[in-house]
Formats: structure tokens, sequence, C-alpha cells
């Protein structure tokens, strides 16, 4: 894992940069089965997560589409996409076990500073599905 | 099209300051203490170079003392005078919009027994002059205080503040580092008792700076040696630098500083009548330094816009707690009353001399962009 050490200028690779840039999953969803909001504690951003379930042929639950809506930074609106990006087609069982990790080595590396912005995501998801679950009930 | 606008930061040197400054390096290159010709011609560079910095606050030459920049003009100014004046009284009053240059340095200084009152700022960034009176005490031996705000531009009254000293018998230091050549200063008029400067803010060398001390007023040094700058600041002097530096008071025209006024004042209407809620952080008009421009784009962070800002070429700075290594906002956004969240999204800019209309325009299209493409993802906006 590509991590910026302490102290050093920060820098973002180039995936980071390139999601960054042009978000695949950056929008409001219309009509979503769940949503998920987090706040993130160190410095004040907001991350939102639109999900729409869909059963397959197995019965099993699947994400069939989501899209995020970030205020935060650069890792922040990179992190959301790529877990965007992890999460889509995946069943919500597969999709409770993406970590930050996960997000992290999918953006190719964060600096060290910016490590809590992919929490954010991962959190995000969680309250998205645990919110799904709760409204099926 | 690549737009500079973080002339707050740093600035270009200018072509005429490269040429002197080459000279100083390749040619004139003698010790100015020595005594043979080499020396004799590199300490008649530096005279002049005196002379012309001390010129443009109405100083003396000899109260002219050069430094490595703002931030040793800034230390010394502080750790100078309280080690020279700590018989007298320990308590130091500053305020909370001060560069770390200041405030790290009254901290520090808190740590060894000194008292200091940060005092608070109004939402335009303006100090009070009644909590000033009412701050200083018979302990109270400096009050220094920021003369234009780096971040939000707010220039302070600096007679009011300084004639309040004076009455009060307490020595008063301002860190003129970015307003020096913008804003008229007159050390004798203002009643200034040190002021700090730097050179890389008006298209100087970078490592070069000076402190105006007035005579009579005593300074610790705090750094010994060869008994350089009237034995204030030891070590050899920084020849080129100095050189360049005066070289950059030299080129800088009432001229310039009207043209920055008249592209600060463009970018600030253009920004506001084509994005909504983008406030202006700091005062407008002739109480905010000429190239300074700073913004709040509510629903957005900061960096994020740096950094869409940058793929475009424009180059800016933040105050949002992103971009900082504390992951806290910026203390001079919050001193003025912004919310944690509007700290977040502002951003500066920071125009020079060089600045074209071009330039500007550019940059408020592409402000309005990024912009609502960043608000289009904000869960903020609603
Ligand atoms: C207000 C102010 N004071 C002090 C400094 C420090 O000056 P220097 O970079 O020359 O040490 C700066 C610049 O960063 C500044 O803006
Ligand atoms: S969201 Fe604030 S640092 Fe990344």
């Amino acid at each position: 894992m590509v991590r910026v050490k302490e102290g050093e200028k920060m820098s973002y690779s180039k995936e980071v940069m390139k999601r960054f840039k042009n978000p695949k999953f950056g929008e409001k969803m219309k009509n979503p089965d769940a949503i998920g909001e987090v706040g993130n504690a160190t410095c004040g951003d907001v991350m939102k997560i639109f999900l729409k379930i869909e059963k397959n042929k197995k019965g099993d639950e699947i994400i069939k589409d989501i899209s995020f809506q970030t205020f935060g930074c650069v890792a922040a609106i990179s992190s959301s996409d790529a877990l965007c990006e992890l999460a889509k087609g995946k069943t919500i069982k597969q999709a409770l076990k993406i970590t930050r990790n996960n997000i992290v080595k999918k953006l190719q590396g964060l600096p060290n500073l910016k490590f809590h912005c992919s929490v954010l995501g991962e959190k995000a998801l969680k309250t998205a599905i645990e919110n799904y679950k709760k409204k099926k009930k | 099209m690549k737009v500079y606008l973080d002339n707050g930061a740093t600035t270009q040197v200018a072509k005429e300051v490269a040429e002197v400054i080459d000279n100083m390096l390749t040619k004139n290159f003698g010790n100015p203490s020595s005594l043979h010709q080499f020396g004799e011609e590199a300490n008649e560079e530096i005279v002049k170079a005196r002379e012309t910095i001390a010129k443009k606050i109405n100083a003396n030459p000899s109260e002219i003392f050069f430094t490595s920049g703002g931030t040793e003009s800034d230390n010394l100014a502080i750790k100078g005078i309280a080690y020279a004046y700590m018989d007298k009284g320990k308590h130091i009053i500053t305020t909370e919009i001060e560069h770390p240059a200041i405030s790290k340095t009254c901290e520090h200084l808190e740590k060894c027994g000194f008292n200091v009152t940060y005092l608070s700022v109004d939402k335009e960034g303006f100090i009070s002059l009644e909590k000033l009176e009412n701050a200083i005490t018979d302990d109270t031996i400096l009050v220094s205080i920021i003369h234009a705000n780096n971040e939000i531009g707010t220039i302070q009254d600096m007679k009011a503040i300084s004639q309040l000293c004076k009455k009060k018998d307490v020595l008063f230091h301002t860190d003129a580092v970015q307003s020096f050549t913008k804003v008229p200063i007159d050390v004798k008029a203002m009643n200034i008792d040190l002021l700090s400067i730097s050179g890389h803010k008006i298209h100087g060398p970078k490592g070069i700076g000076a402190l105006f001390i007035r005579k009579g007023v005593k300074v610790i040094p705090l750094l010994h040696g060869g008994d350089q700058e009237g034995k204030i600041r030891s070590g050899t002097e920084n020849t080129p630098g100095i050189v360049g530096f005066a070289k950059a008071v030299e080129i800088i025209s009432e001229k310039d500083v009207k043209q920055m006024k008249e592209l600060r004042d463009r970018l600030i209407d253009g920004i506001q009548k084509s994005v909504v809620d983008a406030k202006l952080n700091g005062p407008k008009g002739d109480k905010r330094l000429a190239n300074n421009v700073n913004i709040s784009f509510k629903y957005i962070e900061g960096e994020s816009m740096l950094y869409h800002l940058d793929g475009k070429g424009v180059a800016v700075s933040t105050g949002s707690a992103c971009s900082s290594q504390s992951l806290s906002p910026s203390p001079v956004l919050i001193s003025i009353g912004l919310k944690p969240e509007d700290a977040h999204g502002s951003i500066r800019f920071t125009l020079s001399r060089y600045t074209t209309k071009e330039e500007i325009d550019y940059t408020i299209d592409s402000v309005k962009e990024i912009v609502e493409n960043l608000r289009k993802i904000s869960p903020l906006k609603k």
C-alpha cells in the first residue's frame, strides 16, 4: 500500500486524481431503496450513499445501483467513487465485507493524513445497508 | 491557461531583481566586512539597499536590520523585546489572527513564563481599540498586531493603535509582510516601534527580510556571532538577497497597486454575479489589501475546489480543514465567526502586479463551472 510518511508533502495517486476529476457515481439518486449518511468527526465532512436493491434469480439481494454525494476533500470524493464501484453488483452480504483497505487499494494508496477519508466510505455503505434492512422489517 | 493567484504564499522574482541578484552572486560577491575592494564594493550595495528600504517606510537606514525573512523578523521582534524588557513586565498583547510566525512565538514565550493576551476580532477581522485599551496593564511591554492579514486582507488602523500604545507607554510591533509596498507605511507618522517585512511576497527572493527597530528600542539578538547588522543579527550578510529585496521595492509603483485593486474588485464582483451563495470574507474597499480575495463557497469543500482549479491551471489556496495538517479549519476564519463548514469552503485568491484582466476573467469562468459541478455531488446542497 502506498502511504505517504508523516511530514511529507501530501500527494495523490493517479487513480485518486482520475476518480476525483471524473467520478462515475457522483449523483443524487431518484427513488432509492435506502440512503446512508455519515459525518466525519475528524474534519467535519459528510458522505451520502444511495442504494437500489433487487433480488437475483437465486433470491439473494444485490446492489443493483449505487451513487454518492460527498462534501469533502479529493480523497473523500475519490473514496466514495471507488466504494461505489466495489459495491455495485455485489450481494448485500458481500458488500458488508468491503473495508477501508479495499477502498485504499482500489485507489492505489492514500496519503497517511487522508486515510480517515476512506473510513467514511466504509461507514456510509454499512449505514445505507442497515437502513435498508430496518425499512424492510 | 496558467494563472498564478497564490501571491500571498510567494511571488515570482521580477526580471530586474533576478539581474541584480545574478550580479551579486557572480561578480560583486565579496564579504561586506572585508577591507579590500571586493568587500568595499559589496558593502556599497548593502548601504544603498538599506537606504532604499528605509525610505519606503520613512525610517533612518540605521533602523533597518536585515534578516532571513518575515519569520525571523517576527521572532526577533517578539523574543528580542520580551527578553530585553522582561524586568519591566512580562505581558504581551497580540491578536487571534496573526501569522504563525507571531502566534507560535507567543505560545513559546507563554511556556517561558510570559503572559499573552490574544485579542479577538470582529466579523471583518478588525480589532477593537477599546478591548486593546482594556487589555493593557502595568505589566504590558509589547503590543503586536498584524498590519494586513494574510488570509482575509483586513488592514488595521495603525495610527489609532500606535497612539494608544504611546499613551500607555508600551512598545508597538506590526507584521507588515503582506502590506509592505501595497499599503503606504510611514513609521514616523504611524508611530511604529518595530515592523517586519519580507522579500518574497513582493517579487524579491526568498530567505530575505528585514526588521525596522526604532532608534532607542532595545532588542536582544537571536543570533550571536560576528556582530553584523549593528550586533543585532550576526551572520555574513545575504548580499544577493538584500540587493534583490531593495530592487523589488524600487520597481513596485502606485500604478501596480491601483491595478491590483481594480482586478481584485473585478474578481469579487465577477464571482458574486455568477455564483450564488459565495460570501466574501474580510472587508471591502480601501480597508482590504489590494491583492487579496477570500470567498466561502457554500456546500463545497476547499481542497477539492483547489485541485479542480489546479486542473484548469489556476493556483489558489484554501482555509479548509481537509487541507491542513491538523485537520482543523483556519483559525483566522473561525475568529471572524465563520461556521466550520463555511471555513471549509473558503478559497483565497491573491493577485500580483503581473495579474491580467484575461486571467481574472478566465478564473471567474473556471470557478463558476467547478462550483456547479461540485455542488451537484454535495449532500449539503438541497
Ligand atoms: C503575515 C505574514 N507574516 C510572516 C510571514 C513569514 O514570512 P517568511 O516566509 O519570509 O518567513 C508570512 C508569509 O508566509 C506572512 O504572510
Ligand atoms: S474529507 Fe476532510 S480530509 Fe478528507
